[in-house]
């Protein structure tokens, strides 16, 4: 746990002292700078882009990078939600992509219901419950016709999940590797669950073919658009907001917990409540970008759930360096465009580039590429 | 029957072949062999009941012949057997000369036809061919006229194969129901108490139940309640049966996960590394058994049966030294930092994933059985154990003793207790930690390509084969408890026979998410697992 060397905005620093504002003091004028710059390209330019010029236009941003970039940027919000809890708490999720899933599920359960009766068989109910012959929505779809309680139960199911899961393992101090092989059997149980076809959320096909959302055509250029501008907003906003919690005295708990928790219960601290809250807030963000992940890529299945992807978000944080929020941003990225261009090119070599990947950080950058930029600069200066 | 009669006729073709080829195989009764050429319907029948009590295959020919519209009678009463050009006289084989003109083709109607579907179903009871003996009797246990009742019996009598004639007492049991006689069919409810057919409660129970008009299936009073006692009797003799079955195979999983696991009791419960790429050796295990087995069928294509025998040590040996290979490379850089291991070696696992994608291709690979494990013992009430199955238990046991042997009677093993319980001990006192590390890790992996071996011989072996007992082994060794080799085994057969009694009622998936969410919560009670290590180096 050592290995990660403390965050030098949070080393020492009594931080009202020194920044004018809580808010302001979360980055320095340089990183502000930054995500400025991010949260304008992203919120702002890149989709007006998209809209304002007609495709062939030099200046277009085609509706690939859209839904490219769009998808990356839920990704990177799941990123941050595990960099959350493993790079500051120390707790290893391989279990984050369950959480992303549910709440693509819950919102998917909205968008399946907004079809209405433009589905293949014409009927109110989604093709797949009518291809069980079932007559009526189950229990648990009541009330998904509507957005709010859909957008309620994005946070509520994640969030719930995760808070009684969290409250046993940690109560009975479950902690390292354990707790990581356990979230991952608890992946591994939904998603065998949602693979039935008799659990209600479509089987092996999950959800697709939505049609609209509040209202608007899923597929038009302006709805695409705008999920794209609320992505990048929701996750510079979720960024800022981890950076809130990591920076107060909530989060140098949490860096206590993670570097030692036994001294940390001997001070007087009751470790449980504070790795319960970070926990169950990570995995209600985790829930958040599951469900703007759903809308622009148009599918849920429960291959969302396997072990394989909750772990591979796990390297997209260790690439961009864990314990920086910003990293695992810049991870998701890097890994996932890697695999976007790989798919494209190599298709046969990408699961060798992931592997090395994954032996590589490990071995020669365990602080990611964060790391590597600030080592460098440090050693210019 | 139509079905059955096509395939009879199938079944047949080659007899009647035969039947032609030896003209001296058996005359029979040229007088009911005449009757069937008889105009007169009532003739035709006494001719097929005669032939049919013969029993002789010859009779099954010629009847066979019948119902395929070949059989045609001469001017001067004789019967003969049409085969394209040729003729052969159906009472003696001997082949006849007279023109197409000279005969005339018999036709029968539909109560000829009835008949002779029941004559040929009982004629086939008596085939040389044991595989047209038990269509026959399927045949008859699903639907037999009455009449046939007493050569049934006799079938059944002579009969050597037991599951051939478990279906004809069946058979003959469920036409004895249906006799108006209310005490023969006391008789007949009260022979089958005796039985463990699934197939007779059924017959038994339809008989309890009642008509759309509101009476009984059986009016007599005392027969149901026979019926009821009798079914008691074969209820609780089929559920004991269903409860040996569930011991088995739950034992049989038990061993495939004990296989699976036990290398990892050792690279994960000993050394403390979590190997995610452990599922992978057992896929290197279960290539290298198809390697070995392609060597064979190549080279020595005599001893195909005996390839496991070679496959076992090369699947060791090649698992172990990938092993020793992973452990230089990367993992003893690792050591000590469980969390980055994890990463590191589920990197691991995608690079040998696609590297045998690309040597094997993605496809799933042929592995086949030895031909001395196909098959079973076949137990009473259609239970049968694999012998495959049976040989995976016993292989699992073999290995389990060759691994506590190595553990605590060699010095390798000596090293390996030390090391684990206090490393810097062990090294001040001039242990090779490092080398000790190497060795046992690769012996972990070893045993995961033996458990390789074992996997390939009972299920499908492709490139994904070790993802799907991953999350298995892990979930095995942490409710075994760490370091525990007992608690291992015990915990591999517990969720084996755990699993295997709740598929029944929940479905197989069901019965998995049970059995994960039982390991979460009993993790919860006992985060130690089952076997928990004492003293100080438990909190290590």
């Amino acid at each position: 746990m050592n290995a990660i060397a403390t965050d030098p905005a949070i080393a020492g620093r009594p931080a009202a002292a020194r920044a004018p504002s809580r808010f302001l003091g979360l980055y320095r004028r340089g990183g502000w700078l930054a995500l400025g710059a991010f949260a304008l390209i992203t919120i702002v330019v890149l989709p007006a882009l998209h809209l304002a010029f007609p495709a062939g236009h030099p200046l277009h941003v085609s509706s690939f990078w859209i839904a490219l970039v769009g998808k990356i940027m839920c990704y990177a919000m799941l990123a941050v939600a595990l960099d959350l809890v493993w790079g500051y708490a120390g707790i290893l999720s391989l279990g984050h992509g369950l959480f992303f899933a549910l709440g693509g599920y819950a919102l998917g359960m909205y968008l399946m219901r907004s079809i209405g009766r433009d589905g293949v068989y014409g009927s109110l109910l989604p093709d797949f419950m009518v291809f069980l012959d079932w007559k009526a929505y189950p229990w648990y779809w009541a009330g998904t016709d509507s957005f709010l309680y859909a957008a309620a139960l994005v946070v509520l199911v994640p969030g719930i999940l995760a808070f009684v899961f969290g409250f046993f393992a940690f109560r009975s101090r479950i902690k390292g590797v354990y707790f990581s092989i356990i979230t991952q059997a608890l992946t591994f149980a939904f998603m065998l669950l949602f693979f039935r076809n008799n659990t209600g959320f479509g089987g092996n096909n999950g959800f697709t073919d939505f049609k609209r959302i509040l209202g608007f055509t899923i597929t038009t250029p302006e709805t695409k658009a705008a999920l794209f501008a609320i992505t990048a907003a929701t996750l510079t906003v979720t960024l800022l907001a981890c950076r809130y919690i990591v920076t107060s005295k909530l989060g140098r708990v949490l860096t206590g917990i993670r570097d030692s928790e036994s001294r940390l219960a001997f001070c007087g601290y009751n470790t449980l409540w504070f790795k319960l809250f970070v926990w169950t807030f990570s995995a209600v963000l985790a829930g958040v970008a599951g469900a703007l992940y759903v809308p622009q890529v148009g599918i849920i299945n429960p291959g969302e759930m396997s072990p394989a992807n909750s772990i591979e978000a796990v390297i997209w944080v260790a690439v961009g360096g864990r314990g920086t929020l910003v990293g695992a941003i810049i991870g998701a990225f890097l890994v996932n465009g890697a695999k976007s261009w790989f798919t494209g090119a190599f298709p046969e070599y990408w699961l060798f580039f992931l592997g090395a990947i994954f032996v590589l950080v490990t071995l020669v950058l365990p602080r990611g590429v964060v790391g590597l930029w600030s080592q460098l600069r440090g050693r210019r200066g | 029957m139509t079905a059955f009669l096509a395939a009879v006729r199938r079944a047949a073709a080659a007899i009647a072949l035969a039947a032609f080829a030896l003209p001296a195989l058996a005359a029979l009764d040229a007088n009911a062999v005449r009757k069937l050429g008889a105009d007169d319907t009532d003739d035709k029948l006494a001719g097929i009941a005669t032939l049919a009590e013969s029993a002789d295959p010859a009779a099954f020919a010629v009847l066979t012949a019948l119902a395929d519209d070949s059989l045609a009678v001469l001017k001067d009463g004789r019967v003969v057997i049409v085969a394209g050009t040729e003729a052969r006289d159906a009472a003696t084989g001997a082949p006849v000369t007279a023109g197409a003109a000279d005969r005339e083709a018999i036709t029968i109607n539909n109560r000829v036809r009835r008949a002779l579907a029941d004559a040929l179903a009982v004629l086939s009871l008596v085939s040389p061919d044991r595989a047209v003996r038990l269509a026959s009797a399927r045949s008859l246990q699903k639907e037999a006229s009455p009449d046939l009742l007493p050569l049934i019996l006799k079938a059944a009598d002579r009969e050597t194969d037991d599951e051939i004639r478990q279906l004809l007492v069946v058979a003959a049991a469920a036409l004895q129901l249906q006799d108006p006689d209310a005490k023969a069919r006391l008789a007949a409810v009260k022979r089958l108490a005796g039985s463990d057919s699934p197939d007779i409660k059924l017959v038994l129970s339809t008989m309890l139940e009642k008509k759309p008009d509101g009476s009984f299936n059986e009016p007599d009073a005392d027969v149901r309640a026979e019926i009821a006692t009798s079914l008691r009797a074969i209820e609780s003799r089929l559920g004991r049966l269903e409860v040996v079955g569930n011991v088995f195979s739950g034992l049989s999983l038990g061993s495939v996960l004990l296989l699976a696991a036990l290398g990892l009791a050792i690279t994960f419960g000993l050394m403390g590394i979590i190997n995610m790429a452990h599922g992978e050796f057992l896929m290197i295990g279960a290539y290298a058994t198809y390697v070995v087995q392609n060597l064979f069928r190549a080279l020595a294509p005599r001893a195909l049966d005996w390839y496991l025998a070679a496959a076992i040590p090369v699947a060791f040996l090649v698992a172990a030294l990938v092993g020793v290979v992973l452990e230089r490379s990367v993992i003893r850089w690792l050591y000590g930092r469980p969390l980055e291991t994890l990463l590191a070696t589920w990197g691991i696992s995608l690079l040998l994933i696609q590297t045998v994608r690309t040597l094997f291709g993605a496809q799933n690979v042929e592995v086949a059985n030895p031909s001395w494990m196909s098959g079973g013992i076949a137990l009473a009430g259609g239970l049968v154990l694999p012998y495959n199955r049976i040989a995976i238990i016993l292989f699992a046991a073999l290995v389990l003793a060759a691994v506590w042997l190595v553990l605590n009677r060699t010095r390798l093993g000596l090293f390996v207790r030390t090391v684990t319980q206090n490393r810097a001990m062990a090294d001040c006192v001039g242990v090779p930690t490092g080398r000790v590390d190497m060795l046992t890790f690769a012996l972990g992996c070893g045993i995961a390509g033996l458990g390789g071996v074992a996997l390939s011989q009972i299920g499908n072996v492709g490139p994904d084969l070790g993802q799907s007992y991953i999350v298995d082994s892990f979930m095995v060794v942490v409710l075994g408890g760490v370091g525990q080799l007992a608690g291992t085994v015990i915990a591999a057969i517990g969720l084996g026979e755990v699993n295997k009694f709740l598929e029944p009622f929940a479905g197989a998936v069901l019965a998995k998410i049970a059995v994960l969410v039982f390991i979460i919560v009993f993790i919860q009670k006992r985060p130690q697992g089952l076997f928990a290590l004492k003293g100080r180096s438990a909190e290590a």
